[in-house]
């Protein structure tokens, strides 16, 4: 996986509350592969209309917004189902952080493990994020080290689980780790079936 | 029993139970005893073989077919292709790794979280993962139960562990007594109107109280299938002699003395007297009305004796915001009696509330009557259905004028093509109401079983408890 440290990138602004999974990917698109890309899918029923047709005043169809890697969200963001296809879909548009007051408990962990940044922000600086990107801003850099957003001449601080801000910023997988426990996870297994049969042995 | 850590929850206890390693950072590897597959899984299974690597511990992952199997068609030749490969490619997956399959044509298929426990695969004190948001269901046994992503289903197929960080623990007490025609449903969307869809994120929620207590294992197992809709990483109640006698005799769970054995292990999983949580919450049992959600979240809830909120009243801006949207997207007018609203449709069924008492629930409502839309009625799985039949639910919802159909996930996420129609409303026993979730454009009211049939018989959101006169 790609390290997150810094990122300095056009920014949009989404002001939905609760923008759950099912937004993000409607379900009928789940069940194509994974190659051919899930970034034409990404919030799909909000940014086009029932032929198909970009809706123009989406804020992800402004021009201007073309490119960016940074989305800003009201609170609640990815709450709903536990589809990794929603953080694909993300990351196959070319997002690379959202900022939100608040997430879903598995997108963000589903983001963490595609080097996706979820960052929480207070929702009074959410609102203040959104309309500087409504009022003329377009840039936005994140500095994950040192848990930092800047836009012009105004900085906020972001919160992340520690766990998740080492895991971005050195591009873990957490299988290598894993197999490192492989003796451990041995000895857990023969202990358990001591202590608790039923559940590492079923009937039958 | 206080320990030298000081006294612990029942979700400190079965999360300590599994631990196998901890890392400087208080990240956490914890051994996985069960491990439930679907047809969605199946960016894991890729990943797997990515890696050519092998499923570590086959005895104890289950493959189960519900998001996308027909309801109203038993027969894959004549469904939609992409639908019917989306249901061998699990099958095949599981046969070329040794894994339990309960597949398309099983007597025991339907959903994952009514599978798990009626196979007895869902056991106390167990962890428990699906790459299903609604996982958090068999907390109700007493299990530490959640969804996790396609990566963590890779993971936990080739070792059996995930890595964690141990949540907050929180407890939600229900005093007192419910009233007639109040379910688990209302308790759940009680709490979630109150703490909102983000208000337990980060944390464990353990369900206690004497309402709790009073539940059957169908109630608790749709009150922990809500916590999710809370924000909430799980939810637990602590088992006791209705989880036990639920328990015995079904297919996995222990037999004979490893029974008794084991049922002495679960009872003792209970947060010791002065254990911590690290938020509480009591909400009074005896005053839940039956509640309905209004809006696209699943926090827009509020007692069917209420009206669509005005967004001017709300101070916060974003709140405000969220509210005219809702509106909007619903097609509502702001002050309007919640009692006014028409349905055009409904649908009984999901991993909330599909469970042979839910359709009990539902049937007492409908006898004798005639729905006044067209509705579906989805069993949570093939014995569930089977059930119903033998005590005759089926006559009932087909006399009212409702479709009788077969196990799965459903209308719920309309991923198998059972839809609501663009602009249409449906009175809904699921869990989400989010925009599109039923269909695109399609209004989620959600509810219990019993006012879903409640509006059924009177094609608009009705107070069950007019429609109760002398019914159970």
């Amino acid at each position: 996986m790609k390290p997150f440290t810094k990122l300095e990138a056009k920014a949009a602004p989404l002001p939905f509350a609760s923008v759950d999974t099912d937004q993000l990917i409607p379900a009928r698109f789940m069940k194509r592969s994974r190659s051919e890309g899930y970034g034409q899918y990404l919030l799909h029923d909000m940014r086009f209309d029932s032929e198909g047709k970009p809706i123009s005043d989406f804020p992800l169809n402004a021009p201007q917004r073309e490119g960016s890697e940074i989305l800003v969200a009201r609170r609640n963001f990815g709450a709903g189902s536990s589809r990794e296809a929603a953080v694909y879909a993300l990351v196959d548009y070319g997002f690379r952080c959202v900022i939100a007051p608040s997430f879903g408990d598995i997108f963000a962990s589903n983001s963490v493990n595609n080097g996706l940044l979820p960052a929480r922000v207070s929702e009074e600086d959410a609102e203040e994020l959104l309309s500087l990107l409504e009022n003329g801003h377009e840039s936005v850099f994140v500095d994950l080290e040192n848990c930092e957003i800047r836009v012009a001449n105004h900085v906020f601080g972001f919160e992340i689980e520690p766990v998740w801000r080492t895991k971005l910023l050195n591009g873990w997988d957490d299988l290598d780790l894993t197999a490192s426990y492989a003796a451990d996870i041995a000895r857990y297994v023969e202990s358990d079936r001591e202590q608790h049969p039923w559940l590492q042995q079923l009937p039958g | 029993m206080a320990t030298a850590q000081g006294p612990l929850t029942l979700f400190d206890k079965v999360w300590r139970n599994h631990v196998i390693a901890t890392q400087a950072d208080g990240q956490q590897l914890l051994f996985i005893d069960r491990h439930l597959v679907h047809e969605g899984s199946f960016h894991g299974f890729n990943k797997l073989k990515e890696k050519q690597a092998k499923v570590s511990r086959p005895d104890l992952t289950f493959g189960i077919v519900d998001h996308y199997a027909p309801t109203k068609v038993r027969d894959l030749t004549r469904v939609d292709p992409a639908i019917a490969g989306m249901i061998t490619q699990l099958e095949e997956n599981c046969r070329q790794n040794g894994l339990r399959v309960y597949g398309f044509n099983d007597p025991r298929q339907g959903i994952v979280h009514v599978v798990g426990p009626e196979q007895g695969i869902t056991l106390p004190g167990a962890t428990i993962v699906c790459g299903d948001s609604h996982t958090s269901t068999h907390g109700a046994f007493g299990a530490i139960a959640f969804g996790i992503g396609a990566s963590e289903v890779a993971h936990v197929l080739m070792t059996q562990t995930l890595w964690q960080k141990k949540p907050k623990r929180m407890r939600v007490r229900f005093d007192g007594k419910l009233g007639p025609g109040i379910s688990a449903k209302d308790m759940a969307l009680s709490m979630i109107g109150r703490i909102g869809a983000d208000g337990a994120q980060g944390h464990a929620i353990e369900y206690a109280g004497t309402a709790v207590a009073g539940l059957s294992m169908e109630g608790r197992l749709t009150l922990c299938n809500l916590s999710i809709e809370s924000g909430a990483r799980c939810g637990l109640v602590a088992p006791d002699a209705t989880t036990v006698n639920f328990l015995r005799g079904r297919p996995l769970a222990p037999k004979d003395e490893i029974f008794d054995r084991a049922a002495e292990a679960w009872l003792s999983l209970v947060s010791d007297g002065d254990a911590e949580f690290e938020r509480e919450i009591v909400i009074n049992g005896t005053d839940i009305a039956p509640v309905v959600t209004w809006g696209i979240s699943p926090e827009d809830a509020l007692p069917i004796t209420g009206a669509v909120p005005q967004p001017e009243a709300i101070g916060d801006e974003g709140r405000a915001a969220h509210a005219r949207e809702a509106i909007d997207y619903m097609g509502l007018r702001a002050g309007m009696a919640l009692t006014e609203i028409p349905v055009d449709r409904v649908f009984i069924g999901s991993c909330t509330n599909s469970r042979i008492e839910d359709l009990r629930a539902a049937a007492a409502v409908l006898s004798g009557r005639k729905a006044m839309v067209p509705g579906l009625v989805s069993p949570g799985s093939s014995l569930v259905k089977q059930q119903a039949e033998q005590e005759g639910l089926d006559r009932i919802f087909i006399d009212a004028g409702l479709e009788w159909v077969d196990s799965g996930c459903s209308m719920c996420v309309g991923m198998n093509g059972d839809l609501v129609p663009p602009g249409e409303r449906c009175a809904s026993t699921t869990n989400r109401n989010f925009k599109g979730r039923q269909g695109p454009k399609a209004r989620t009211h959600l509810m219990s079983p019993a006012m879903v049939a409640a509006a059924a018989v009177t094609g608009r959101l009705t107070d069950v408890r007019d429609l109760m006169g002398g019914r159970a």
